[in-house]
């Protein structure tokens, strides 16, 4: 279907100013992705699925500028052992980066994966992207896969002793940068990937990941930092059999982020788990989109979803739980809440179930509301002054969404950057 | 200690007069009760004197040591010394009761002009009160109040007293919810806090409470008023006649 004029005039000035590497073994699948992107056209903000978040500065040939927002805070997860992988404005820095070499994980960098014949990865690229595209189009996942400039593959084979740790540092305030990164978690493996930093002015990237029957996947990620940097992430997640995957996002700062998260529950008795805690500030503007999909009997889905927002800030939420015929015995799970600080801020909610299988339990909900007065009260009548009580009490609105969180060490450090944030705010 | 003059008060949102002139006043070391059937203003006394929002005084004062209660946030009164045990303990996620107590004693402390407790001294502290009160290390770790039974949170609010050394206490109906044994724990945990300095004002629907702790003046409210006080076996002849007897000689 030919594109509308405006469509087709904003993806080909998009197009125009881009170039797709040259790439070797990624080569097809970047070429298969380009046609999807020139036959979806970029999004526009009359699609269905980006009414609440403009697309225009995610799609506009050049990135905004983002200044580097300069502090003395210690970097989320500075004091846990780990793998880094260290990239800088979106480039890997070999230099800040550890060893890639760790029992039970096979890392690569994307650029030397595509030079190598027959490697695991070459099937995988551009694959769960392309499968994500029905039945909501996600152009700018499309977009990074055929121009990703660097990324890596990591091979769960075994139970790596540390997390991998991927760290995006944000140094030129043009940057505009896509990352595509390729995960595959065997059959009984079981790892923890780690995700900060604010990455570019404009951050484009794009996870897909494959976890095999009884595989095991954690992912915590912070983005925080930089006010004015922009993101559109996308994870692209398919579960096995008996497999987990649990995903946890905290966010605060950056003017405009997109996470969308579509997951595929495709062997039975599998567990998916994807929470949000956010906390945003005047232009602050945060969207999670999330998509799961059951399509095998016995799995369960939760998502979890949070946000904290003052000062005129918005949040977004669209999340839907697609129930196939035959996912029988689904548990599925979603709540989506805002704790509205003041009344200039706004939360835009579009939560959907589709169900065709008709032995399942599906809930979900989604509020708005101020700070919750009893426990003020409670809390200032022990002498705790209101804008403590009123840090606290945010912490207690987070709560249920960093205690997606299963390593206790991890969930610490998250609420304890957290409390600092908040500290900060407090000032 | 605390001393209320003519205590009127309208509930904010809607034109209805709770308190009709409350006069009472507790002196250190003194525990008074307040004992009425329902409605009569017993809880709304307790939540006007520690400063909730919703109400509004339209006649006299309440002072504690000579200071304005009514004018202080509810912070203020905190530090000042006045302490509310809550009839239903707010349940707060996320926030571990160690936490939420070593921000409360430390906020007191600033907001007082006295230096912040080290963290070693406070957990020391805390152990040590806490043992008394039969409350595990495990229930300090947890979020506030959070899957607390009933016992759990009434102990957990006794613990907090215990902590803050309020000057003057106001126990909001401690006794509801509470079984005979977890009655009795609590209120061993009230009396280990009486001494010479420190003023009790009990806000129960029963006497049994006050077999336990033993107040030295029992006042009997009823329409917004203290229609009659007495000592302790005022709460006796409420518990064998019901209010209807007194109520009856007030009329």
């Amino acid at each position: 279907m030919a594109l509308d004029d405006r469509r087709q005039s904003v993806t080909d000035e998009r197009l125009s100013a881009m170039v797709v590497p040259d790439v070797g073994c990624t080569a097809e699948a970047r070429q298969a992705a380009l046609g999807r992107v020139r036959s979806l056209g970029l999004p526009q903000g009359r699609d269905e699925y980006w009414k609440f978040t403009r697309p225009d500065t995610l799609v506009q040939p050049d990135a905004p500028a983002a200044s580097i927002f300069k502090d003395d805070e210690t970097p989320v997860f500075d004091s846990f052992d780990r793998l880094k992988i260290v990239f800088v404005d979106g480039v890997f820095a070999p230099d800040l980066s550890d060893d890639l070499s760790l029992e039970g994980v096979e890392i690569d960098r994307l650029e030397d994966v595509c030079c190598t014949d027959d490697h695991w990865a070459e099937e995988l690229y551009g694959t769960l992207e392309a499968a994500g595209q029905t039945p909501v189009a996600r152009p700018l996942a499309a977009l990074n896969t055929a121009y990703a400039g660097d990324g890596v593959t990591i091979r769960v084979t075994g139970k790596p002793s540390k997390p991998i740790s991927l760290i995006y540092t944000h140094e030129a305030e043009d940057s505009d940068v896509f990352l595509h990164h390729v995960i595959r978690v065997e059959s009984g493996a079981e790892a923890t990937i780690l995700e900060n930093g604010p990455a570019a002015a404009r951050f484009n990237k794009c996870m897909e990941i494959d976890i095999a029957d009884t595989g095991i996947l954690h992912h915590i990620r912070a983005q925080g930092r930089d006010h004015q940097r922009r993101a559109v992430t996308h994870m692209f997640a398919r579960l096995g059999r008996e497999s987990v995957f649990k995903s946890f996002t905290l966010t605060a700062n950056g003017v405009l982020t997109r996470n969308e998260c579509v997951i595929e529950l495709t062997g039975d008795d599998a567990l998916a788990h994807v929470a949000g805690a956010c906390v945003g500030d005047g232009d602050f503007h945060h969207d999670d989109t999330v998509f799961v999909t059951h399509d095998a009997v016995n799995c369960e889905s939760r998502q979890v979803f949070k946000k904290v927002l003052r000062n005129g800030a918005t949040g977004v939420f669209q999340g839907k739980i697609l129930v196939k015929e035959g996912a029988q015995k689904t548990d599925g799970y979603q709540i989506s809440q805002s704790l509205l600080l003041d009344d200039d801020s706004q939360f835009l909610a579009k939560p959907e179930l589709e169900i065709y299988a008709d032995d399942v339990v599906c809930s979900h909900g989604s509020t708005s509301g101020a700070i919750d007065e009893d426990g003020m009260f409670y809390l200032r009548a022990r002498g705790v002054p209101k804008p403590i009580a009123t840090d606290l009490l945010t912490l207690a609105f987070l709560a249920e969404a960093v205690e997606e969180i299963e390593n206790e060490d991890l969930r610490d450090e998250i609420n304890t950057r957290l409390q600092s944030w908040l500290e900060r705010r407090r000032g | 200690m605390l001393k209320i003059k003519d205590l009127h008060v309208d509930l904010e949102e809607e034109t209805k007069t709770i308190l009709k002139g409350v006069d009472l006043e507790v002196e250190a070391g003194k525990v008074h009760a307040i004992m009425g059937p329902n409605g009569s203003g017993k809880s709304t006394l307790s939540y006007v004197l520690s400063g909730r929002d919703g109400y509004e005084v339209t006649k006299g004062s309440a002072t504690l040591e000579g200071d304005d209660l009514l004018e202080m946030e509810p912070e203020e009164r905190a530090a000042a010394g006045l302490f509310l045990a809550f009839q239903y303990p707010v349940e707060i996620p996320g926030v571990g009761n160690m936490t939420f107590l070593r921000t409360a004693v430390n906020a007191q402390r600033k907001a007082r002009g006295e230096d912040e407790m080290s963290a070693a001294d406070f957990l020391k502290m805390v152990r040590a009160r806490a043992k008394d009160l039969k409350i595990d290390a495990d229930m300090l770790k947890r979020p506030v109040n959070v899957g607390f039974s009933g016992g759990e949170k009434k102990r957990n609010e006794i613990l907090q007293m215990a902590v803050l050394e309020p000057k003057m206490c106001i126990l909001d109906e401690t006794d509801s919810g509470l079984d005979v044994d977890a009655m009795k724990l609590v209120a061993e945990g009230v009396n280990a806090l009486r001494n010479e300095g420190r003023g009790f004002l009990v806000i129960t629907h029963y006497q049994r409470l006050l077999d336990h702790i033993k107040p030295d003046v029992v006042h009997i409210m009823a329409e917004g008023r203290i229609v009659k006080s007495g000592g302790p076996e005022l709460a006796l002849e409420v518990e064998n006649n019901g209010y209807a007897d007194i109520l009856a000689e007030m009329a």
